[in-house]
């Protein structure tokens, strides 16, 4: 079968070969072991609002054990515990509340009991010009404001829902106050990222998000508008090893990196509270 | 696979033609269940999920995403004939500076992102994008409203009429548009009354086409019209939305979005080879257009 090449290659063929030299490159640059003794991944499946936190546990779980390496991925918490129950790959799952958590368990999908190990609370935000005008809580109903929640489902809008309902039942906020601000929704956005995106960005006039979502990348870009004690509700986020976890024993060292005090000092710097 | 039986004719022009058919037909076949085996397995999955019943077809939001999605396309595909039949007889019929670069530039929204497509219109069209401020000066503002879902459509599908309008209206006969000059007809009667009935076909499956993708449009939707029931969900949105929540709706819209666009295919093909009367009566040389 070994023929000379011919010199005069068609173009189809010389596209072929083109692609199988870059393909080839590519499987060296993404093979497992170029620069450096990684002898296990570990895959974890995070909330979106966990984003910088965890890739930064990542990086520092790493440099504490060298010969792993950790693929993230974020999502909302409800699309990961879908994509776990659809059959999806991971070591450890991270949700932003215990709800979903508890989905992928009746699913059969968890394999450890669930530990909180972080906290978070509600914030609304406007952009820094704020073009809603947005002062207070209470204008958040003003007729034509352009609100932008998560979708529903997501645990940062259960959270909503739940502080909105509690701002409502107060009374002090005025007749209908939930139902009135639900009217100026907007949009309903696949993860909470894409809500503090959308202020940031100036098309929305506010948003509510996790404390924590403002982070330095965007806090320039936005005025925070804090939600009352009383109705802002405690987020708490769990994280246990995924059932037929392809590295069970390094994703239950990776869940003990988090919840030791290096772990927590990195959430802390993010803006999340401590486990209680 | 069944081990290919080899036959050894007496002629052997072509050399080796029987391995070769059945590398043909390997090949050819993985790659075609590839393509259908998700679609079967889609329909499957919404059959034994809902047992055949039909209530994730009927709730608010798979309603509300079904009109949201017929009512804006209808619209960008009127917006895609009023502006993209001329640009498609200019393309056709006249010579103007950079046209050639143009011509191929003109398919770019085909090839290039969705959602890089949602992003550069969130840049134009948002309320801090190029024509942010004077859009806001005349109290308009695009993003999460459906004219955001309608652009996403009008910016992702008009290459696909453009340019089986531009192939119509080349392939149109010249002779008898100078006919009907010579008639005395003017150049809009001549346009009107030639050029446009002859290629009505052409221009119908192009249509088609676009359409079909308007319906599917998601990445540039999204990004640029947000996501909110009955204002710009529309039903690719919705498949993507209620997968979490409520997977019923998510699979038979999803059904629903195979449905028309095979429907769409279809037609396409039918007004490329079926009834037509140029073909008829040209006998069996005749290739469609």
């Amino acid at each position: 079968m070994r023929r000379r090449l011919d010199l005069r290659m068609s173009s189809v063929t010389a596209f072929v070969l083109a692609l199988s030299t870059c393909l080839g490159l590519a499987a060296c640059t993404l093979g497992p072991t170029t620069d450096g003794p990684a002898e296990h991944e570990v895959t974890v499946f995070a909330a979106s609002s966990l984003t910088n936190a965890f890739t930064q546990m990542a990086q520092s779980y790493e440099t504490h054990a060298p010969n792993v390496k950790v693929v993230t991925n974020f999502a909302a918490s409800s699309q990961l515990a879908t994509q776990l129950i659809e059959g999806a790959a991971a070591d450890v799952y991270a949700s932003a509340d215990q709800e979903q958590m508890a989905q992928a368990d009746s699913a059969g999908r968890i394999a450890s009991q669930p530990v909180i190990f972080a906290t978070n609370h509600l914030v609304v935000i406007v952009p820094a010009s704020n073009p809603g005008g947005v002062e207070q809580i209470s204008d958040l109903a003003k007729p034509g404001l352009k609100l932008v929640l998560a979708a529903p489902g997501v645990p940062v809008r259960v959270y909503t829902n739940r502080a909105l309902a509690a701002l409502d039942s107060r009374g002090s906020y005025g007749a209908h106050f939930a139902r009135r601000v639900y009217a100026n929704l907007a949009s309903e956005e696949q993860n909470v990222r894409q809500v503090s995106a959308k202020v940031a960005l100036g098309e929305a006039d506010a948003g509510i998000v996790y404390t924590s979502d403002v982070t330095p990348d965007i806090a320039g870009q936005v005025r925070q508008i804090e939600i009352p004690d009383w109705a802002n509700p405690l987020a708490k986020y769990p994280i246990a090893l995924v059932a037929d976890a392809p590295h069970s024993s390094v994703g239950q060292d990776f869940i003990q990196f988090v919840l030791s005090s290096q772990g927590q000092a990195i959430l802390a710097q993010w803006g999340f509270g401590h486990a209680p | 696979m069944r081990p290919e039986i080899r036959t050894r004719k007496p002629r052997r022009q072509v050399r080796d033609s029987s391995g070769m058919r059945a590398l043909v037909f390997l090949a050819g076949g993985v790659l075609m269940t590839g393509l259908f085996l998700p679609v079967v397995a889609l329909l499957w999955r919404t059959l034994s999920t809902t047992g055949g019943s039909t209530p994730g077809l009927m709730s608010d939001s798979v309603v509300s995403a079904v009109s949201l999605s017929l009512s804006t396309t209808m619209i960008s595909t009127l917006i895609v004939i009023l502006l993209g039949t001329p640009l498609a007889y200019a393309f056709a019929r006249y010579r103007f500076p950079l046209k050639g670069p143009l011509n191929v530039a003109i398919e770019l929204p085909i090839v290039m992102p969705p959602v890089v497509a949602g992003l550069a219109l969130l840049m134009t069209f948002g309320r801090r994008g190029l024509l942010g401020a004077p859009l806001s000066a005349m109290g308009l503002s695009l993003p999460f409203s459906p004219a955001a879902v309608v652009i996403a459509q009008v910016f992702v599908s008009a290459p696909f009429y453009i340019r089986a309008a531009q192939a119509q209206f080349e392939a149109t006969p010249r002779e008898l548009e100078q006919a009907a000059s010579i008639d005395g007809a003017g150049p809009w009667r001549v346009f009107w009354s030639v050029t446009l009935p002859l290629g009505q076909r052409g221009l119908l499956a192009g249509l088609l086409l676009s359409w079909a993708r308007a319906v599917g449009e998601f990445g540039a939707t999204i990004l640029f019209a947000g996501n909110l029931q009955g204002r710009t969900q529309t039903m690719p949105l919705l498949v993507y939305g209620a997968l979490e929540s409520d997977l019923s709706s998510a699979l038979w819209t999803g059904l629903l979005l195979i449905a028309i666009a095979a429907l769409a295919l279809a037609l396409v093909y039918l007004l490329a080879h079926a009834f037509d009367p140029e073909a008829e009566d040209a006998g069996s040389q005749a290739s469609p257009s």
